[in-house]
C-alpha cells in the first residue's frame, strides 16, 4: 500500500529490470524506497517478462560468457546496428559498465545458465538468465523485499508535477484511489509507449489496429508524455519503432517471444493481393527479422503471409501456432484468404525464375532468382512439394524509440539543457539516447541495469544533499 | 502385447498446447530433463506427452520462471498440466486394465483400503485368537508369531508383495512400449538415469533448488523426498534382512534393539516419518496454483498410508514386550497390508516411471 503521507527519499516509476536495478541499488545506497508498478504482481515487471539475456562486456571467460567480448568489439558491433545513431560516450560507459551487470544481477539472485544448444553465436557475447526475463524478476523483487523496499503493484502515474526541472509531486492511482505523492528523487523507468495505441495512432493512423504489441500492455507512455510536455529533452524520432514479423494469429498484446516466425527466408512472402515485396533471402534471419515488422506494416491491410513447401518446413523454429497446410497451393491461398489466381501467378513466376544452385540454409547459398522483381537473392528454392504451408504474418512493435534525454549520471536533461534537479531514468524510456535505431540482442537489457544502477546511486545521493 | 496407447483426453489436449508454447520459446532448457527432450520434437502425441509428462518432478521452477502462466490467456502450468497427464499415464497402462478404475478416486479408495486392512487384521487376531494371548506380554523369540501365525505372516506377504511386483513391472514394461522404440542403449545411458532417478537430480531447478512452496527455491522437497524413499528402501532391507535371519538361519524375530533388522528398520522408519509428513506439511502450506486437484486425494492418501505404516512400526518396536503389542501387530500389518495391495494402483508407480523416463531420456540425448 502507498501511504500519501510519507516522504519517500527516492520514488521509481516502473517495475522492470530497468526499475529494480535503480530501486535496489538506491535501497543499499541507505534510501528509502518507494517503487511504482502499474500492473498487478503476477503480470509486473514490463518488458522485461520477455526478455531472456543480457549482452555483456568481458576481458576473460566469466562463469558463463566464454572466450572475451571487449569494448571496441562492443561498440562496433553498436555502431554497426544503430548506424551511428547513438552517444559514442553514454554508448561506451553503457559498454564498459556492462561488466560490473552480472555480477550485480548474480547478487540479486539471478541465476544464469550455461551456454546454450543452438545459440552458440550468442554464448561469448550474452549471458542467458536461468527461467527468462521472469525469472530474473521474480529474484529482483524477493531481494528488494527483502532489503525493504516497498512495492506499490496496481499502481500507475498520472502526472508528473515538474517545477523548474525540479518533480513536485505527482498524480497517482493506486489499487484503483488517486492521490498525490511525493518523494526526494524520482527516477523514471516506465518504459515506452508502443502499447498506447492512440498515441501511436498520431503517427501510423488506423494501421495502428493492425500492429501486435509483443510486450506487457502497461507501457503506455504516461510518464514520458508527462515529462516531454514540461519542458524535458526529447530524444530519438517519435514515430520510430522496433518491430518484426508476427505471426497474425498473435493475441493483440504480451504474446512475447513464441509468436515470432522464422520461416521468412525460406519461403516467399505476398501480401494482401498475392504479390512480393522485399527480397526474402537478403541476409541471415537474424539480421534481417527486425526490418520485416516495418516491411509489413506498409503493405496494404498491415499483412503478409509467409508460403512454403513441405522442403522448407524444417528449416526454421516452430511458431506457437498451427502453420496452415493444403496439398495444394489454390487451396493453401483459400484458407489463407487470399486469391488463389494471383498466388497460382506469383508462385510461377517465382518458380520460373529460380535459378538452380547448391542450397545450404547454413550460408548465404547464393540460390538466387533471375528476372525476378524483387528478387530473392539466397534460399530460393521451387515451391513444389506439397503439403504446402502457409502463416499469416502481421507487424508485432516491441518498444518505440522516442524517449527523454540523459547524462551520464541517469539524470534528466531539461530542453534548454540544464540537468533536472532531482528527476532520473534508465531503461526503454532512456534507451534512445544509445540505441537510436536498430536493436543489438541483449543490449536493452544492458541499457536497463546499467542506467538503473546509475540511477538508483545518483537519485539515493540527491535524495540525501 | 497388444497396441498400447495413451488416449485423447483435455489433459493431454492442454499439455500439447502448452508444449507448443514451451518449444517456440524454451527459456527453462536449463531446469530439467524436460526440454532438452521436448526440444528433439516438433509433433506431441499422446504417448509423446505422456513420456514428457513423467519426465516432470514438479519442480515448478517452470511455472515460476513462465511469461505465459497464468493469468497469461496462453495460460502455461506445465506442473498441474504434467501431473493430470501422469495420472492418465498410470490409467492407460495399469495391469491388469480392470484394476486401472481403482485410480479413480484414488485418495478414497486408499482410505478405504488402508481402513479395511486394519479392521480385517483387528478382526482376524480378536476372532480367532484367545483375548490372554492377544493382550499377553510375550518376548523371546516367536513372540510376534504367537499373534499371527508365521506361515500366514510369510504367505501374505510373498503373494502381495510378488502381486505387487508383477503388477508395476508389467504396467511399466507397458509405458516403456507406448514409446518408439530407440536404436540402442549403451550402459551409459542407464546409469545416468538411474543415477538421475535415484538423486532427484531434477528436482533442484538447475541446481539451485526448487520452488517447493513459492517463487524461492529450496532444497527442502528434495531431501524430504529422499528421507522417505531411503527410509522406505531401509524398512525394506530391513524386513529382507530379517526374512533371511528367519528362514536361513532360524533365528525368530524379535530381534534385539541393535540388531540389523532393527536398526534398519528403526532408521528407515524415522526417515519415512520425517519425510512423510515433511512432504504432507509442504503441499498444505505450498501454493495451489501449480497443484492439479484432481490427483491430490491420491497423493495425500499414499503420503499418510507411508506415515502411517512408519509410525505404527515404530509404536510396534516400542510397545513389544508390552501387552499392547499384539494389537499394535495387527495395526500395523493391516497398514503394510493395504499399501502392498494399492501399491500398484498407487502415485507409488511414479518412481518407476520417472526411472523409465529418465532412462529414455538418458538414451535420446546420446
Amino acid at each position: 500500500m502507498v501511504d500519501p503521507n510519507l516522504l519517500y527519499d527516492v520514488l521509481v516509476i516502473g517495475g522492470g529490470n530497468a526499475a529494480l536495478s535503480a530501486a535496489i541499488t538506491a535501497r543499499q545506497a541507505g534510501a528509502s524506497v518507494l517503487v511504482l508498478e502499474h500492473a498487478p504482481k503476477a503480470m509486473r515487471g514490463g518488458n522485461s517478462r520477455h526478455t531472456r539475456n543480457l549482452r555483456a562486456m568481458h576481458s576473460r571467460p566469466t562463469s558463463v560468457l566464454t572466450d572475451a567480448y571487449l569494448e571496441d568489439e562492443y561498440w562496433d558491433d553498436l555502431l554497426r546496428v544503430t548506424g551511428g545513431q547513438t552517444d559514442e560516450h553514454l554508448a561506451r560507459m553503457t559498454i564498459r559498465m556492462s561488466e560490473q551487470a552480472l555480477p550485480f544481477l548474480e547478487a540479486c539472485g539471478v541465476h544464469f545458465q550455461p551456454s546454450l544448444t543452438g545459440t552458440l553465436s550468442l554464448s561469448r557475447t550474452n549471458a542467458f538468465f536461468l527461467g527468462g526475463g521472469k525469472a530474473l524478476l521474480n529474484a529482483f523483487y524477493a531481494t528488494a523485499e527483502r532489503i525493504g523496499v516497498v512495492v506499490a503493484y496496481d499502481s500507475e502515474v498520472q502526472q508528473v508535477y515538474l517545477d523548474d526541472g525540479f518533480v513536485r509531486a505527482l498524480d497517482i492511482t493506486s489499487n484503483g484511489f488517486a492521490m498525490t505523492v511525493r518523494a526526494k528523487a524520482v527516477v523514471a523507468s516506465s518504459g515506452g509507449f508502443q502499447a498506447n495505441l492512440e498515441w501511436m495512432r498520431q503517427y501510423w493512423g488506423d494501421a495502428v489496429d493492425n500492429f501486435i504489441i509483443r510486450g506487457t500492455p502497461y507501457a503506455r507512455g504516461r510518464v514520458l508524455k508527462s515529462l516531454l510536455d514540461q519542458g524535458v529533452a526529447q530524444i530519438g524520432d517519435p514515430t520510430q519503432f522496433h518491430a518484426v514479423a508476427l505471426d497474425a494469429r498473435a493475441p493483440q498484446f504480451d504474446g512475447g517471444l513464441v509468436t515470432r516466425l522464422d520461416s521468412v527466408p525460406f519461403s516467399i512472402v505476398l501480401n494482401r493481393e498475392g504479390r512480393r515485396f522485399y527480397d526474402e533471402g537478403e541476409d541471415f534471419w537474424p539480421k534481417r527479422y527486425a526490418i520485416w515488422g516495418r516491411l509489413i506494416a506498409q503493405q496494404p491491410g498491415q499483412i503478409a503471409y509467409s508460403i512454403c513447401d513441405a522442403k522448407s518446413v524444417p528449416l526454421f523454429m516452430p511458431s506457437v501456432f498451427p502453420a496452415i497446410v493444403a496439398g495444394t497451393l489454390a487451396e493453401l491461398a483459400e484458407k489463407l484468404g487470399l486469391e488463389p489466381d494471383a498466388v497460382a501467378a506469383t508462385v510461377a513466376a517465382y518458380n520460373a525464375a529460380v535459378r538452380p544452385g547448391q542450397f545450404n540454409d547454413r550460408t548465404l547459398d547464393g540460390c538466387h532468382t533471375e528476372g525476378l522483381e524483387p528478387p530473392k537473392t539466397n534460399w530460393a528454392q521451387r515451391i513444389d512439394t506439397p503439403p504446402f504451408v502457409g502463416y499469416p504474418l502481421r507487424p508485432g512493435i516491441t518498444f518505440t524509440y522516442l524517449g527523454v534525454k540523459v547524462n551520464d549520471q541517469a539524470r534528466v536533461l531539461m530542453a534548454d539543457g540544464r540537468p533536472a534537479g532531482n528527476l532520473f531514468a534508465s531503461g526503454e524510456i532512456m534507451s534512445g539516447n544509445i540505441l537510436g535505431k536498430g536493436y543489438l540482442a541483449g543490449f536493452g537489457m544492458t541499457i536497463g541495469t546499467v542506467f538503473g544502477r546509475l540511477a538508483g546511486e545518483s537519485a539515493a545521493s540527491s535524495a540525501r544533499n | 502385447m497388444p497396441d498400447i496407447s495413451l488416449p485423447e483426453s483435455d489433459a493431454i489436449a492442454n499439455a500439447r498446447r502448452s508444449m507448443e508454447v514451451c518449444n517456440a520459446c524454451r527459456y527453462c532448457e536449463g531446469y530439467c530433463a524436460v526440454f532438452p527432450a521436448m526440444e528433439l520434437r516438433r509433433e506431441f502425441s499422446a504417448v509423446d506427452l505422456g513420456y514428457l509428462a513423467n519426465l516432470c518432478h514438479g519442480c515448478r521452477a517452470c511455472f515460476y520462471a513462465c511469461q505465459y502462466a497464468p493469468p497469461h490467456p496462453f495460460g502455461v502450468n506445465l506442473p498441474q498440466q504434467f501431473s493430470e497427464v501422469r495420472a492418465e499415464t498410470y490409467v492407460a497402462y495399469a495391469w491388469p486394465q480392470p484394476l486401472a478404475r481403482l485410480f479413480r478416486r484414488n485418495g478414497t479408495v486408499m482410505s478405504i483400503a488402508a481402513a479395511l486392512g486394519v479392521a480385517l487384521l483387528l478382526v482376524l487376531v480378536a476372532t480367532l485368537r484367545d483375548s490372554a494371548v492377544l493382550f499377553g506380554t510375550h518376548t523371546g523369540p516367536g513372540a510376534f508369531y504367537r499373534v499371527i501365525p508365521l506361515w500366514l505372516m510369510v504367505a501374505v506377504a510373498s503373494v502381495t508383495f510378488l502381486y505387487a511386483l508383477l503388477a508395476m513391472g508389467l504396467s511399466v514394461l507397458r509405458f516403456w512400449r507406448a514409446e518408439e522404440p530407440l536404436a540402442d542403449s549403451t550402459p551409459g545411458a542407464l546409469w545416468t538415469g538411474l543415477r538421475d532417478a535415484l538423486t532427484l537430480r531434477y528436482l533442484g531447478g538447475g541446481g539451485h533448488g526448487c520452488n517447493d512452496t513459492d517463487g524461492g527455491f529450496s532444497d527442502s522437497r528434495r531431501r524430504l523426498h529422499h528421507a522417505l524413499f531411503y527410509g522406505f528402501m531401509f524398512c525394506f532391507a530391513s524386513t529382507s534382512v530379517a526374512a533371511i535371519y528367519q528362514d536361513i538361519f532360524g533365528w525368530a524375530a524379535p530381534y534385539a534393539p541393535l540388531s540389523v533388522p532393527v536398526v534398519l528398520g528403526t532408521l528407515g522408519g524415522i526417515g519415512m516419518v520425517v519425510g512423510g509428513a515433511g512432504l504432507i506439511w509442504l503441499k498444505v502450506i505450498g501454493d495451489t496454483e501449480p497443484v492439479a486437484r484432481a490427483v491430490l486425494g491420491g497423493e495425500y492418501a499414499l503420503l499418510f498410508l507411508l506415515l502411517l505404516v512408519a509410525t505404527t512400526g515404530l509404536l510396534l518396536l516400542m510397545l513389544r514386550a508390552t501387552p499392547a503389542m499384539g494389537v499394535a501387530l495387527a495395526v500395523h500389518l493391516g497398514f503394510v497390508l493395504a499399501l502392498f495391495l494399492l501399491m500398484p494402483y498407487s502415485k507409488f508407480v511414479h518412481g518407476l516411471y520417472r526411472a523409465v523416463a529418465l532412462w529414455r531420456a538418458a538414451r535420446e540425448r546420446k
